[in-house]
């Protein structure tokens, strides 16, 4: 149905972050002064469009939820028509809420977090850069105007991460996470030319279906290009949201400022894999492989992302892994099909709450501690940064999945559905979901422990204290929300509330408190909380780290995932650059007089100038011409 | 209006510009470089009016002319444009005042690296008027032996901006480019000339009965087919020399290195496109059955250009090398999306063809910038640009970005076109040619960082942000790179109904999608 009212408007959503960020960079140092300011508005006035619209939808009825807005032809050739359309319906206008709702808030934080740097507008305007691209990816009505969101906020973490250009650890840590993005695009970019192969279409709603029934063309898909779309999907899922086996980008995207990673683990980019899944969730469910894949990837992932959650003594890299190991369990869920769908959602709103809170409240702690990340130099700060310790210690409670917080909600609802898919492969992925909740409350102790209790191991020159009211006043309301938002999520229907896009299981999930796998996570819960005590509690904490286990040295070293990488693909990659290179001097070029010139670069090239060089290229250049025409030849296809 | 000759005004405009240039004295040279720029912008506006009555759903040709010019030989002065030749003109005439521009105050010494003799700035303004002509003509001519004559004409200009105005190898960077796109043309011309007894033969036997060398008849005959594989294999490997395409195209990365950046906007920018332009206007018209004959080992250079261009790209050391490697990446996807005969695939292509010169002039216009500043096109000399010269960095980021296809510039468009098209018929020519994708952000992205990101190298220490000229040379490209990212459906809409004549004549429809079924009506454009 046609968008009416302030949902026509949907593209203002868009439009505000967006106008934002380009006044901002046109205008230049003229704009530095209020920079800040417009930038917050703009994200600020980009929620209150989305909470009109929302509250406009609640007053449809649910079959009548889903309304697109058409802005422009964008591209149109033979039968590849794409509009520029957008889409709102329950499943968008929950991100939507969610990235302006935590984004405005990260924004508020930063105009104190960044007071001190010259460069304070550029960052509002990449951060409302940031917020814009994210809003086109859930707001695009077809996977074309998606992937404009999608690439939108590869290009704002890239800027982001990469803040700080002049230290080469930000520069390279950009362009790693734009590069293994990257890899993860190959697969989208094939997924959606072989939906166009296959469909005539890349719309949302001829393919995916506009009912609850999802009666689109993927219904008709044949298994094996079922399978083969939706592993390409899962591709680029795990490169936007970290997942294996891409996610090695992740850790060193710390190298931005901190409220960056809130923005990126919490209300954007990492999500965008998981929306991706749900979102094309009819195009899984006719494959029974690549569910199962992408369950697979979610629980490998949660479970690596908790281990060097625990190996890491920087503040921020711990909370990544956890981010890593978070988002897994959302793949999991998404895995699962309609029964995980709203958990997986759920979990994602919540977590985006509960992570906002815990980077942010870091980097309050970092603000007071001289940007010192590392925790072994921290210690005894609640009694000095009370509100950060109030906030980050609601948000610790909520993620592990105390009772009656967030987490306890929807990650519960996760590691039960997991075990409800029934047969071997549904109790291997809950008992990986239920071991991660066991290390997840060991390594968020751990960071507790570490930062606000014990004694002292402040640095000599140390001076904690609490941030100013602009930076408390958001960790307060994201605390609000990391107390409330699973609970209200679960018991409030927000399953009934998506129901008209993701469908309904076949057995509705009851909320069940007291059910054996929520003993069981209670219990592990209990116990990995139990052991960080032991270990980081009620011991002292030295201010070096010890030598550590080799599964402690393996997780600081992030699972060897970069070594991997470098050994695998940069060095074979470096190695096949340098070849070409010299093949392409001497081998395409010089066929003739190459070995001649041999020794090397200009000077060898100097010699060829003076040797004439006039006659060796005319020969070398009818080998490459009778090369192809050779090639044309040997290939007689008549 | 539609008696004038728009056409024949627009090739004679910039040559009487230069002969004018001649009588200016010497020493006057901002005169010179003010009616130099006066003349081509006057060429930009009237191409503009000239454009602006385009009827994209009217004939084929329109604007066209046609005069005897050798009647004994068959041959016209015919020129005439559709959708693809008056899009690719349009990229000529908006480059062309910019590069002036651009080129300003280095036009002497615009090699740049190591500042040759200053030489004279009327003759390098003169050449780039005449190289301008050229390169309108070439879009423009319908007759195949006056393309082959502005096909060669261009050569001459750019021997000599190479030859006198380049880095310390200029001369052999200029006579490599030389020979090679003489072999090249060589080669064509025996294929143009053999056109003409071909015609010559009565329809009983395929020709046309009498002697021509206009486009619209020739694409009319019916050659036999081991004729028509020799004949289009002298105009691909011209056009394949021309583009260039791996492995003819070595002499790119030197004619790169030694060029003035200005020029270079539009060697790589509009010249090389002739390759392709011919391709898809030569090649497949005349020759439809040897072009599909042709097409499996086409599409497998295309790949291998695409990621050999590529990997040879992150290796390079030199900036303009290394753009100009790129520039072998992007000609590679362009001939994809020609041989993959799709509207999409050759939509797209020439699409590219159009979005690359803009995003490629903006890096060398840039590139050109940090030269006249630092005095090295070499990577290592620079670093920290960002810290010392924001603006330029800003503008370098986003011509590099267009460059790596990003969505919400104009390249993206072109090239997941082409990507989309060709994947609809040849899925594993699709699936490779992604992995360009990656690539690309590779190179640009350390490019970038090696040049602009890290600290700040001691020779970069005060070095000066982009002044107001510089700033209006390269903000219109930016400007266009950005409006054709996100509203690129009226330059399409020129485009498509050339395209479809190009795949009516060479036979070919867009494979049917596999499902189809009753779409539903919510979500669909109407």
């Amino acid at each position: 149905m046609k968008a009416e009212g302030i949902q026509a408007a949907s593209w203002l959503l868009i439009a505000l972050p967006l106008a934002g960020a380009a006044v901002l960079l046109l205008g230049g140092r003229r704009t530095d002064r209020w920079g800040h300011l417009l930038g917050v508005t703009m994200s600020v006035a980009s929620f209150a469009v989305g909470a009109a619209m929302f509250v406009q939808m609640l007053g449809y009825e649910a079959e009548e939820r889903r309304r697109t807005r058409h802005l422009w032809d964008f591209i149109d050739v033979g039968a590849f028509k794409i509009g520029m359309d957008l889409l709102v319906d329950p499943l968008s206008i929950s991100f939507v809420l969610l990235i302006t709702g935590v984004g405005s808030l990260i924004h508020i934080y930063s105009i104190g977090y960044m007071a001190e740097d010259p460069e304070r507008r550029k960052f509002f305007a990449y951060l409302n850069l940031f917020v814009a691209a994210m809003l086109l990816l859930v707001l695009g009505d077809n996977f074309i105007v998606m992937f404009l969101g999608w690439e939108g906020v590869g290009l704002a973490s890239y800027l982001l991460i990469g803040f700080w250009q002049y230290k080469p650890t930000a520069a390279t840590a950009a362009k790693k996470a734009f590069v293994v993005n990257r890899v993860g695009d190959m697969g989208l970019i094939i997924a959606i030319a072989l939906m166009f192969a296959t469909f005539g279409t890349v719309g949302y709603g001829p393919i995916l279906g506009t009912g609850a029934e999802h009666v689109g063309l993927a219904s008709e898909l044949g298994t094996g290009t079922a399978t083969a779309i939706g592993l390409l999907l899962l591709l680029g899922a795990c490169g936007k949201s970290a997942q294996l086996p891409l996610q090695s980008w992740l850790l060193d995207a710390m190298e931005g400022p901190t409220p960056v990673s809130a923005l990126i683990h919490a209300a954007t980019m990492v999500t965008a894999g998981v929306y991706l899944i749900v979102r094309a969730g009819p195009i899984f469910e006719m494959s029974d492989t690549a569910q199962l894949v992408v369950t697979i990837v979610g629980a490998a992932t949660l479970l690596f992302g908790a281990i060097i959650g625990c190996g890491k003594d920087d503040i921020k890299k711990a909370l990544a892994g956890s981010t890593m190991s978070q988002i897994g369990y959302m793949h999991l869920a998404a895995g699962l099909g309609k029964a995980g769908y709203v958990f997986a959602i759920a979990h994602l709103i919540a977590h985006g709450f509960f992570k906002a809170g815990l980077f942010l409240g870091a980097g309050s702690v970092m603000h007071g501690m001289k940007d010192d990340v590392n925790m072994r130099h921290y210690g005894a700060l609640r009694s000095v940064m009370i509100i950060t310790y109030a906030t980050f210690g609601l948000g610790y409670l909520a993620i592990i999945g105390f009772p009656g917080l967030s987490g306890w909600f929807t990650k519960d609802g996760i590691i039960e559905v997991a075990f409800d898919k029934g047969g071997t492969s549904g109790m291997i992925l809950g008992s990986c979901a239920l071991v991660g909740a066991g290390i997840t409350a060991y390594y968020m102790s751990r960071v507790m422990f570490m930062t606000f209790f014990g004694e002292k191991r402040w640095a000599d020159d140390a001076h904690p204290h609490e941030s100013p009211a602009v930076m408390t006043w958001p960790l307060i309301l994201l605390a609000v929300g990391s107390v409330g938002a699973g609970g209200f999520l679960v018991l409030g229907g927000f399953a009934d509330f998506l129901e008209p896009v993701v469908g309904a299981p076949e057995h509705a999930h009851e909320f069940k408190p007291l059910a054996p796998a929520g003993i069981a996570t209670f219990v592990l819960m209990v116990i990995g909380a139990a052991i960080a005590w032991r270990q980081y509690g009620s011991r002292k904490v030295p201010r070096e780290a010890p030598k550590g286990s080799f599964v402690t040295v393996a997780a600081r070293k992030d699972l060897y995932g970069d070594a991997l990488n470098e050994s695998l693909l940069m060095r074979p990659g470096q190695w096949l650059t340098r070849l070409a290179v010299w093949f392409d001097g001497r081998g395409v070029d010089g066929a003739v007089n190459g070995t001649a010139a041999g020794i090397g670069g200009t000077s060898g090239r100097f010699r060829r100038v003076q040797t004439g060089f006039a006659r060796s290229y005319a020969l070398s250049m009818f080998c490459g011409a009778a090369l192809v025409v050779a090639a044309l030849l040997a290939v007689n296809v008549s | 209006m539609n008696d004038f000759p728009w056409l024949s005004v627009l090739i004679a405009l910039p040559l009487v510009g230069a002969v004018l240039l001649s009588v200016i004295p010497r020493e006057r040279e901002t005169l010179v470089k003010q009616f130099a720029l006066g003349v081509s912008l006057v060429v930009a506006v009237l191409a503009g009016v000239m454009a602006a009555g385009f009827d994209a759903d009217g004939a084929r040709f329109q604007y066209d002319e046609k005069y005897w010019w050798i009647k004994e030989f068959g041959v016209h002065w015919a020129v005439g444009v559709d959708g693809v030749a008056l899009v690719l003109i349009l990229l000529s005439v908006i480059l062309v005042p910019l590069v002036m521009l651009a080129s300003w105050t280095e036009a002497d010494r615009s090699g740049g690296v190591d500042v040759p003799a200053k030489r004279s700035v009327k003759t390098y303004f003169a050449l780039l008027l005449s190289l301008e002509a050229a390169m309108i003509g070439v879009f423009a001519a319908t007759d195949v032996f006056l393309f082959y004559v502005f096909f060669e004409a261009m050569l001459i200009p750019v021997y000599f901006i190479i030859g006198y105005y380049g880095g310390a190898q200029r001369s052999y960077a200029a006579v490599k480019f030389l020979l090679y796109s003489l072999l090249g043309g060589l080669l064509m011309l025996v294929a143009v000339i053999w056109l003409y007894p071909l015609s010559s033969k009565p329809a009983s036997e395929g020709g046309l009965g009498h002697g021509t060398f206009m486009f619209d008849e020739l694409s009319k005959m019916n050659i036999d087919p081991t004729t028509a594989k020799w004949l289009f294999l002298g105009f691909f490997v011209a056009f394949a020399i021309k583009a260039p395409m791996v492995p003819v195209h070595t002499w790119l990365p030197d004619a790169a290195q030694q060029s003035p950046p200005g020029a270079l906007v539009l060697i790589v920018g509009v010249l090389d496109k002739v390759g392709t332009y011919g391709m898809l206007r030569f090649c497949l018209e005349l020759f439809p059955g040897a072009a599909k004959w042709a097409t499996p080992v086409v599409l497998g250079l295309a790949v291998l250009s695409i990621i050999y261009g590529a990997v040879l790209a992150i290796g390079q050391v030199d900036l303009k090398r290394l753009i100009a490697y790129t520039s072998v990446s992007h000609f590679g996807f362009i001939v994809l999306g020609i041989f993959a005969m799709t509207s999409q695939g050759q939509s797209g292509a020439t699409l590219y063809m159009v979005n690359h010169g803009f995003s490629t002039g903006a890096l060398f216009l840039v590139i050109g910038f940090m030269i006249v500043r630092r005095r090295s096109a070499r990577i290592s000399d620079y670093g920290g640009v960002q810290k010392a010269a924001p603006v330029l960095a800003g503008t370098f980021l986003v011509a590099g970005l267009s460059g790596l296809s990003l969505p919400g510039l104009s390249t993206f468009v072109s090239e997941f076109l082409v990507i989309v098209g060709t994947f609809d018929r040849y899925k594993w020519a699709g699936a490779l040619a992604v992995s360009g994708v990656v690539l690309a952000a590779i190179y640009i992205l350390w490019m970038y960082q090696r040049t602009m990101g890290g600290p700040k190298a001691p020779a970069v220490e005060g070095m000066k942000d982009l002044n107001a000229r510089e700033k209006w040379a390269v903000a219109p490209i930016i400007a266009i790179i950005v409006a054709m990212g996100v509203f690129p459906q009226p330059v399409l809409n020129v485009i498509n109904p050339s395209v479809k004549e190009t795949l009516v004549r060479v036979d070919k429809h867009d494979p049917a999608p596999d499902i189809t079924g009753n779409v539903a009506e919510n979500g669909v454009r109407p």
